[in-house]
């Protein structure tokens, strides 16, 4: 998980998996800066 | 007395032309990189309309195949065609680009679409051949203008281009000079939503005893803003079709709601039939042209064809409880709260658990989930999985962890009540609402006892808000209801008991009487 500690994130969620916001909180729990976030609709 | 489902269409259109010209993913390339690769070899990957008819998920979705049968066809499906395949099925049919065009044609009140004059009177035989296609609508027919005329349209005055064949054949003019909601491009967009959801009224009035003059309220639920620069979306989109299907008695609206709309309007719909605002709802929504070729990228890179070439409607008609169609539940519901959180286990348990445990049933209870019915032949190429499926495990590890089910059994769980996806990729279309004309058919059959209609939306690509969205509701079979010729001898018998129990009893106060005496 250290790998994303102080990093900047761009979060693309997919509508049918794991929404935006999901990744979003795991990546900031692990210490990353997400600069943007989205769920995207691929169907 | 809950409404009942009176009749289903379903019905596609062959439009390989508009994968190049108005599908996003194409437009967007073009805009971006007008010289690339992919639009050099997207044309040599197009199907011809008889590999659309004969492909196997198309045959499903107008109902000559069973999504049961499709699931014993080994994947991928697009290099297996059905034997003998059919234009037309019980739910709908399946249109060749060139018919579609000349619908579209008849469906422009404000002569925005210019056809060539050659290709007119060369369609406008077959059109006239097609069943539901009625002499009022062939009436609507323009004669048709000279090649130049339509080539000085696109060139000079930003007209969206008609093509068959790899031929120009026409064009859908802008309606304004400088307001981008009256643009070509939005027009196109919006005249094929409502030729295609023209189409599927007529066929869901073809395949009910429903007669035009009997809807009274038309509810539209595609995904098109309709409106000038001072309401977009503004809409009824409804009364439009409406109009041009002959639906004489009806006004109408528009529902929105992504992909989840169907869904919401099949309940607004049983709501109103059930409260007697009006005896007969349909409600309808045609297709989409931006999500054509969606995944075309995907699809050439691995060698598939581009599937998504199809514009796809539907239409449901919802009568007054005639005692014989199935019933459309309105007593409990499902609904995706603004607190239920967008995490995949929250929303398909506020969807499918809730209102079951509001029913008192259980997971089990219910035959056949129809979820988001997309085509994996579709998706899996394209990365997005098999969306079906993924609905699937997410109600099988619910049963689970309510104790309905053992782990092991979860994969029979799937295939028993599952449905094999079969819908294109139209949005709003595979959403639920697919699956109900064979649930209709299997709970009037004694094949089912109880199927539920999941409809489920991105509300978060509008940018608005984060949340997701979703509704559903249950099918079960007709529950049976008292005829009024049943009602009067109920009332004649309660009258015969009364009479019988007054007359014994007048008796037995003789009887007391004369022996008193």
């Amino acid at each position: 998980m250290a790998i994303l500690k102080d990093r900047k994130i761009i979060v693309i969620g997919d509508r049918d998996g794991i929404p935006g916001q999901a990744i979003a909180l795991c990546a900031e729990s692990a210490g990353g800066d997400v600069v943007f976030s989205s769920t995207e609709c691929f169907v | 007395m809950n409404s009942v489902i009176k009749g289903t269409s379903y019905i596609l259109a062959h439009t390989p032309e508009m994968v190049l010209y108005n599908g996003t993913t194409q437009t967007t390339e073009r805009t971006v990189n007008p010289d690339s690769e992919y639009l050099k070899e997207l044309p040599k990957h197009l199907r011809s309309y008889e590999e659309a008819v004969a492909y196997y998920p198309n045959q499903v979705y107008i109902g000559n195949v069973t999504p049961e049968e499709l699931a014993q066809i080994e994947m991928p499906w697009y290099d297996k065609p059905v034997e003998g395949a059919e234009r037309f099925g019980p739910f709908g049919e399946i249109m060749p680009n060139d018919e579609f065009l000349l619908l579209i044609q008849i469906s422009d009140e404000f002569d925005l679409v210019k056809l060539e004059a050659d290709f007119v009177e060369k369609v406008r035989p077959a059109l006239a051949e097609n069943p539901v296609v009625t002499p009022a609508m062939l009436d609507r027919i323009k004669p048709g203008v000279e090649l130049a005329e339509i080539d000085k349209f696109v060139t000079e005055e930003a007209a969206e281009p008609l093509y068959f064949g790899g031929e120009l054949v026409g064009c859908v003019k802008r309606a304004h000079n400088i307001d981008l909601n009256l643009s070509a491009h939005v027009l196109h967009e919006n005249l094929v939503t409502k030729a295609s959801g023209v189409l599927s009224v007529l066929h869901a009035l073809r395949s009910s005893d429903v007669k035009a003059e009997e809807i009274e309220y038309l509810i539209e639920c595609s995904e098109a803003a309709v409106g000038d620069q001072n309401q977009r979306g503004g809409g009824n989109i409804a009364k439009s079709i409406a109009e041009i299907a002959g639906l004489q008695n009806a006004t109408g609206s528009d529902t929105r709601g992504f992909c989840a709309a169907p869904a919401h309007a099949l309940l607004e719909a049983a709501a109103l039939v059930k409260s007697g605002v009006f005896k007969c709802v349909a409600v309808a929504g045609g297709g989409c042209t931006a999500k054509l070729g969606m995944n075309g990228k995907d699809h050439i890179k691995k060698g598939v064809p581009v599937l998504e070439d199809m514009i796809g409607g539907f239409c449901v008609i919802i009568g007054e409880n005639d005692g014989v169609n199935p019933e459309l539940i309105t007593d409990y519901v499902g609904r995706h709260r603004v607190g239920t959180g967008s995490a995949p286990q929250a929303v398909i348990s506020s969807l499918v658990t809730d209102p079951l445990e509001q029913a008192g049933l259980g997971i089990l209870d219910v035959d056949r989930f129809s979820t988001e019915m997309q085509n994996p032949d579709i998706t899996r190429p394209a990365g997005a999985g098999n969306v079906p499926e993924a609905n699937y495990k997410m109600i099988a590890a619910l049963a689970v962890m309510r104790g309905e089910l053992e782990r092991p059994q979860m994969k029979d769980f799937i295939a028993k009540h599952g449905v094999t996806g079969f819908a294109p990729t139209q949005g709003h279309i595979p959403s639920g609402v697919p699956y109900m004309g064979f649930a209709r058919l299997g709970l009037m059959n004694g094949d089912f006892k109880r199927v539920m209609i999941v409809g489920k939306g991105s509300l978060f690509l509008g940018r608005l808000t984060n949340l997701f969205d979703g509704v559903s509701f249950l099918m079960e079979p007709n529950r049976g209801v008292k005829k009024e010729d049943d009602k009067a001898a109920d009332t004649d018998e309660i009258r015969r008991l009364i009479a019988e129990s007054m007359r014994d009893f007048a008796h037995s106060l003789m009887l007391k009487a004369e022996q008193e005496v």
